[in-house]
């Protein structure tokens, strides 16, 4: 237990020391919020959609959710080149015990990096339907980052290479987040893109998070949160057995 | 024998880095593991500390195989690697409480631990720096203190003292003796600096190309080979050509220029 919590500690305070990276991460987000929300806007309530940058800004804290989380694998990759990886893989602990710590670090600094942008959003105007509910968005955000950093953790356990995991990275999260629904509506897909968006773990993200902050689920709650929480025992369990196999 | 090594190979794509490799440490010992440049010494301390699988052979830690049962083999040996193990990011006291937890040392012992031997490596006035405002010597400290923060019942030193001078290393030395002679602790270390095999090794094993080349104490060495020191008998043993070391294995591992410029 403790040496989960150190090793989380870790990355929690390598994230609050390095400001740039708060600061950088955060641009993005913002320029989503602000260049889609006020130039999108007008097009999506005309063609009766309401009021666009409600449907955004859930679809904007997954985005920077989502990618915080998986190039958190990043450090592993890190870790090797700088030595730090054969300090814990020598030591006398379970490689199942470091990957959690690890990993629920990563995903604690994408709850955080999250958080930043769900204020950022209020100030350009986003507004929560209910307060009590917004706090069950909390728990969405965790699965979401925890999944991801999972999914992060695994591939940068087969890698070696800084430059080619942001590669294979970018290749494999970009489709998962434009396909989820967190910049257009779900209704009226063709039928083989719905499936992709139905078989995409993030789109029950996105849906949470947009039902629990705004009251716009598209799924139930429930089923966002079982098919969420299933997806991430299926990559826990990847990522243990992928980590587990990394040789110094 | 605490060590038994039999027919130890490792090959990487192309290259035979350990060939055949046989030797015995006893219980208590301290070992010094001479080579040149790319003869496989690293190699051999990955494969003994569970970091590599060999290709080929059997390996026996403390009772144990570190291929099949890699955490009982964690539990009885404690490293400093050749290379830098630390977190650039935290402060040598954050890295030192890392070790400290992922060891098991006991919460009580933990803060004096860390002091005294911060204190001991002179870095105690630096403990709340980061580490990458540190220099390459202090870094080796630090990668020395936490090495010996826990007391193992082997501890293997790869080049432990590259690059720091000649006070800081007998000062280190002397420190590694005490814990072999009080606590029986079996000591494996590898360095290029053959006098320090000379003063504090019980025996020496002189590898080459892989396979071994001698093996003895260095008085032993010395009388074989006709030489007065040990560093002449070193290289009466492995001749005086210069090695090229294959940068193709593992290279990710040795960033250039992180530590200094060192080499293996």
């Amino acid at each position: 237990m403790e040496i989960i919590y150190i090793l989380w500690l870790r990355q929690v305070k390598r994230y609050l020391r390095s400001k740039t990276r708060i600061i950088g991460s955060l641009g993005q987000p913002l320029l989503f919020m602000v260049a889609f929300g006020f130039g999108f806007g007008p097009i999506y309530s005309k063609a009766g959609g309401g009021d666009y940058l409600e449907f955004l800004v859930p679809g904007v804290i997954a985005m920077s959710i989502l990618f915080t989380a998986t190039f958190s694998g990043l450090e592993i990759i890190w870790d090797r080149q700088f030595g730090f990886l054969k300090e814990m893989l020598v030591a006398p602990v379970s490689r199942l015990q470091i990957m959690f710590g690890r990993s629920l670090g990563g995903a604690t600094v994408a709850v955080i990096q999250g958080l930043i942008v769900f204020i950022l959003s209020l100030f350009v105007g986003f507004q929560v339907s209910n307060w009590w509910l917004a706090l069950a968005a909390l728990a969405f955000m965790f699965l979401v980052a925890f999944l991801f950093t999972l999914f992060g953790t695994g591939i940068a356990s087969l890698m070696k290479d800084a430059q080619g995991f942001q590669l294979i990275v970018n290749f494999l999260i970009m489709p998962l987040f434009f396909l989820s629904g967190a910049f257009f509506p779900l209704e009226g897909l063709p039928r083989a893109l719905a499936v992709v968006v139905r078989a995409n773990p993030l789109s029950y993200g996105v849906d949470g998070l947009r039902g629990t902050l705004v009251g716009l689920a598209q799924f139930s709650l429930l089923t966002d949160f079982t098919i969420l929480f299933l997806a991430v025992i299926f990559l826990l369990v990847a990522a243990s057995y992928l980590f587990s196999k990394i040789e110094a | 024998m605490i060590i038994k090594v039999n027919k130890l190979t490792k090959k990487f794509k192309d290259l035979t880095a350990v060939s055949d490799l046989s030797f015995e440490v006893e219980e208590g010992e301290i070992l010094a593991f001479l080579g040149p440049n790319g003869a496989g010494k690293t190699t051999t301390i990955k494969m003994l500390t569970t970091v590599l699988d060999p290709t080929d052979g059997k390996i026996e830690l403390n009772g144990y195989d570190p291929m099949t049962q890699k955490d009982m083999v964690r539990h009885s040996f404690g490293i400093v690697f050749q290379d830098s193990s630390v977190d650039d990011d935290l402060t040598a006291y954050e890295n030192m409480m890392i070790h400290a937890v992922l060891y098991g040392l006991k919460k009580t012992e933990r803060e004096m631990k860390i002091r005294n031997l911060l204190e001991f490596v002179e870095l105690w006035d630096r403990r709340g720096k980061l580490v990458k405002t540190f220099s390459g010597g202090m870094k080796r400290r630090l990668e020395i203190a936490k090495g010996l923060l826990h007391h193992p019942k082997i501890l293997f030193l790869d080049e432990p003292t590259q690059g720091l001078d000649p006070q800081t290393r007998s000062h280190i030395w002397e420190y590694i003796k005490k814990m072999n002679e009080e606590e029986k602790m079996t000591v494996f270390f590898t360095t290029h600096y053959i006098e320090e095999a000379d003063r504090v090794a019980h025996r020496v094993v002189v590898v080459d190309h892989g396979q071994i080349a001698a093996v003895g104490t260095p008085a032993e060495l010395k009388a074989q080979t006709g030489k007065d020191n040990l560093e002449d008998a070193f290289i009466a043993l492995t001749g005086r050509t210069i090695r090229e070391e294959s940068a193709s294995q593992n290279s990710f591992m040795r960033p250039p220029g992180r530590m200094g410029g060192r080499r293996r």
